[in-house]
């Protein structure tokens, strides 16, 4: 291993990555925005024809957020971090670079299909796995890019121990890898038969096995993307912006180890009172009780960190948005087994709940993480301070207020719908038809159509602020060691 | 304890694959190896049925309706009798979803008529005032997907011994007797249905897709089982 004195780093395809995470951000939230007024107007379903009905764009908005949003995010990240937590740069390895352009411009291609294909209606309707099976194999393309841009990185590396936003970035790869390619074995129908969409395919389990992988997936693409992820982000840029070094490292073996054992026995609360064993649902319910010991452990770390600098979240935006991004985790990761506990989920599944539950993860610990690294990364990328921090603080504020709306209209919407549900009169009659449970909503998602509105007008200030950044703000001489510099 | 892993990321990878291998093989295998088998009884979805499940498919009405009746009276009162296992055993993908906007739709086909699909899919408020479900008009316009769907249930035949052309049961045949079938299947709906475009449609040979997924929603419950 050498050591040169200082590296120049190359942060052009983080750059890249950082216009992608706007852009999809921008397009994911604005579809979902559309799709909460839908229920509450149904008329909204026709602004496009039958490509505009609630049913088609769903998934537009699930597959936008998810690989759109977090996986730019994740991998901006990546292409910035991982330079130098391993003191590598992409100038000294042109092919790195290359691998970094490939993945990102096929990254682009795919995530074009994706919207073409499923505007279309051409999906396997499996959630968040709805691309159809050519576009899995692009998948697997664009991730094993990814994995040699990592491993590749590692291989080079002139730093020995392995930072720990590395861990959890490992973690992400090699468990979608696996858990994707279990859940999108799929037969073509056209290669069996010669006649038909070439399009097609029937999975390749059935029934109640197939409800079984697909949960498998479904909650450990949460696990994975929108934990591990994001976890792997906080690590490195909460402790580098406060300066502070991070609480404990016991803590944080102890958190990352569990997660990755614990999290993957938790898919089997979505099946729970379906028809799956119940022992499966058992373990699914007991192991997401569990789950918070790790899930704490790492908001507890990140929490700590900032011990004896709290004043830290007056003098900065940016880490506003990180402890409250970890709060706002704290928070979903408490919820989150409550609604596991079977007698809760007998209650809570199928409601509105789940949703509210999904989007304070989402909009609070996903979005506002990916946000601070974005903002932490701006300065040191293009030399420049941030542009605005009056915009900073505005669009902090209109977003958690947002996502306030957001979850608690949710909360009492889907805690409605189960108490109707399930509401008998004295003579043991259902006091309610479904239709009133419709009825009575109304309300609740209006607050949160409007409040996924102002999440949406944060995220169009955070856009202007990154564009003015780039293209006015004032020049810096220097890098700053932590505390992005940014204007009044 | 485990800072000689952190070192070495093959050594990292390999140790987190075991980790977090070891759930999947305890949830997973066991089910797997007893493959789902269905309950007695049970046919396997005709083509048109098939037409129209890959419309629900495609229009993406799993987002908002569930077909999963959970063991709750209230929910056995309001849908029918509670879900079993073997009943989605020729379900590829199942289609339980994750969100009740609508009512489950399980057993619809015990309690929903042709006509009632039929004004539900092209005016919902017709039939449901209040309801927030679109309109489909579409889908009295568009052509149903037969050669998909006689693609599909021929896979399902070959590659995964679903019991198609048994005594009795459904029978699928070459591509000519499943066209046959199709068309007398799609006649009997039509006959059952207003609109006189869908009609003269017919007339000319072409099936709609609202016949094959009112199709689809009619199995949706006893008709699906032989007596």
């Amino acid at each position: 291993m050498r050591n040169d004195a200082t590296l120049e780093y190359d942060y052009s395809i983080a750059k890249l990555f950082l216009y992608s995470t706007m852009a999809f951000g921008f397009i994911g939230m604005l579809i979902g925005v559309v799709l909460a007024f839908q229920l509450a107007f149904p008329d909204l379903n026709y602004i496009a024809g039958e490509y505009s009905i609630f049913g088609r764009l769903r998934p537009l908005h699930t597959n936008g957020v998810i690989y759109g949003f977090t996986l730019s995010g994740i991998w901006a990240a990546w292409y910035y971090l991982g330079q130098r937590v391993l003191k590598i740069t992409y100038y000294q390895h042109p092919f790195l670079k290359f691998i970094g352009y490939l993945h990102f411009w096929l990254y682009i291609v795919l995530l074009v299909l994706a919207v073409v294909s499923l505007f279309a209606g051409l999906t396997q309707s499996k959630e968040y796995a709805e691309l159809i099976w050519p576009l899995d194999l692009l998948v697997v393309v664009v991730w094993v890019l990814w994995g040699i841009s990592m491993f590749g990185s590692m291989g080079v590396r002139r730093e020995k121990t392995i930072y720990i936003s590395l861990w959890y970035f490992i973690a992400t790869f090699t468990a979608i890898a696996v858990l994707y390619i279990f859940n999108n074995l799929a037969i073509p129908t056209y290669l069996v038969s010669g006649v038909g969409s070439i399009w097609h395919s029937i999975s390749m389990f059935s029934g109640s096995n197939d409800a079984m992988i697909q949960w498998w997936w479904g909650h450990n693409a949460v696990a994975f993307v929108f934990t591990s992820g994001i976890i792997g982000i906080i690590y490195y840029f909460l402790p580098k912006e406060s300066g502070q070094p991070i609480f404990s490292y016991k803590l944080t073996l102890f958190s990352f180890w569990s997660l990755m054992f614990v999290y993957i026995w938790a898919g089997g609360h979505h099946v729970i009172y379906s028809t799956v064993p119940d022992w499966v649902q058992t373990l699914g319910s007991v192991f997401s009780v569990i789950l918070i010991l790790p899930s704490w452990g790492t908001a507890i770390n990140m929490l700590l960190t900032m011990r004896g600098q709290w004043h830290q979240l007056k003098e900065s935006p940016l880490i506003k948005f990180l402890v409250l991004a970890s709060t706002f985790y704290m928070l979903a990761t408490l919820e989150g087994p409550i609604q596991a506990i079977k007698s809760v989920n007998a209650l809570a599944h199928f409601t509105d709940w789940i949703i509210g539950h999904v989007h304070d993860g989402v909009l609070g610990w996903v979005g506002f993480t990916i946000i601070a690294a974005c903002y932490h990364m701006l300065p040191r990328m293009y030399k420049r301070e941030i542009y605005s921090r009056k915009i900073m603080d505005i669009q902090f504020w209109i977003m958690t207020i947002g996502i306030v709306l957001y979850f608690s209209s949710m909360w009492i919407s889907g805690i409605t719908q189960g108490m109707m549900w399930r509401d008998v009169d004295q003579y043991g009659n259902l006091t309610y038809q479904f239709i009133d449970t419709v009825r009575v909503l109304f309300p609740y998602y209006v607050i949160r159509g409007i409040g996924g509105l102002m999440y949406l007008i944060g995220f169009i200030l955070f856009i202007y602020n990154v564009v003015m950044t780039i293209t006015a703000a004032k020049e810096l001489e220097r890098e700053s060691n932590y505390a992005s510099p940014m204007a009044a | 304890m485990f800072s000689w892993l952190e070192k070495n990321p093959f050594f990292f990878t390999v140790a987190f694959l075991v980790v977090f291998s070891i759930a999947g093989l305890v949830e997973l295998l066991p089910d797997f190896i007893k493959s789902s088998r269905p309950i007695e009884g049970l046919r396997p979805y005709t083509v048109l049925e098939t037409a129209g499940r890959q419309i629900y498919i495609n229009e993406g009405c799993y987002n908002c309706h569930s077909q999963l009746i959970r063991p709750f009276q209230a929910e056995t009162d309001r849908y029918g009798a509670y879900s079993l296992s073997g009943e989605y055993a020729y379900d590829r993908p199942f289609l339980w979803g994750s969100k009740r906007t609508g009512p489950d739709l399980h057993r619809v086909g015990d309690s929903r008529t042709t006509d009632w699909h039929e004004n539900h899919m092209w005016e919902p408020t017709s039939v449901v005032p209040d309801s927030i479900m679109p309109a489909y008009h579409h889908l009295f316009k568009k052509d149903a997907d037969f050669d998909t769907a006689y693609a599909e249930a021929y896979t399902q035949k070959v590659v995964f011994g679903v019991p198609y052309d048994t005594q009795g049961g459904v029978s699928l045949g070459n591509i000519e007797d499943a066209k046959k079938a199709y068309m007398q299947e799609a006649g009997e709906i039509v006959n059952n249905m207003k609109n006189q475009k869908i009609k003269d449609a017919f007339e000319k040979g072409e099936v709609k897709e609202i016949v094959a997924l009112i199709a689809y929603l009619n199995s949706l419950g006893q008709s699906r089982m032989t007596k």
